[in-house]
């Protein structure tokens, strides 16, 4: 997977994670795929929230050793 | 598109947090958002938030790191202490603090009323207030808030 641009939410509480993931999506181009890492345990549930809502897809969800990993792909 | 009105009536530091959050992360999912900031929640509009408060009095559910009797948080200072460690504990958690959430909102596009009889009411001086905010009374919320999906009292 080719990722064009990865942000780092560790340590940050709801709702930081999605508003630092939308304010990075607007800076991106249709198309390209963003990488989030968040380490807050509600990050599943809001980001599937933030894709049903706007409309960039959620491609990938995983966790692993407390921390979440998100790949978007911009509308 | 969506919409979403909230009237924020609470000016402590605890009520602080569900409007800007909830008006942040609606305008993050694509929402137009307007909240109206009346009586005590006016407050959170002024351009110096450091009198916006917790208080533990009266309000059993709050966590406390030891048991504190009524009596003894009515000592002066009682209220500054429980402020500064709840500050304190919002940032070590990493929750954003007020300030930066509610430049976000008005980053984000959302419209903050100042509800002007309250101004009128306590003797607030626009001056006092943020910029970049509007003006209004209870016609101008119901105007947006008739055609609102979603419609908070916080």
């Amino acid at each position: 997977m080719n990722i064009d641009k990865e942000l780092d939410a560790r340590g940050l509480s709801c709702p930081l994670p999605i508003l630092r993931t939308k304010k990075t999506l607007s800076d991106m181009s249709s198309g390209e795929l963003l990488k989030v890492i968040a380490t807050d345990s509600g990050a599943p549930k809001d980001m599937q929230a933030f894709s049903n809502q706007t409309g960039h897809e959620l491609i990938e969800t995983s966790e692993m050793n407390g921390e979440y990993t998100f790949v978007f792909k911009k509308k | 598109m969506k919409k979403m009105a909230i009237i924020a009536s609470k000016g402590t530091l605890d009520m602080a947090y569900p409007p800007f959050i909830l008006a942040s992360t609606a305008a993050a999912l694509g929402f137009e958002v307007k909240v109206f900031f009346t009586f005590y929640g006016l407050q959170l509009l002024k351009k110096d938030l450091s009198d916006v408060k917790i208080s533990p009095l009266g309000n059993p559910a709050m966590p406390m790191p030891v048991p504190m009797p009524s009596l003894v948080q009515v000592i002066p200072g009682m209220e500054s202490m429980a402020t500064m460690m709840m500050k304190d504990k919002l940032k070590k958690k990493g929750v954003a603090s007020l300030e930066e959430l509610r430049d976000m909102c008005l980053e984000a596009g959302v419209i903050l009323i100042a509800c002007q009889m309250t101004l009128d009411l306590f003797d607030f001086k626009r001056d006092d207030l943020i910029e970049g905010i509007e003006y209004g009374g209870a016609a101008t919320y119901l105007d947006f808030a008739g055609d609102s999906n979603v419609s908070l009292f916080v």
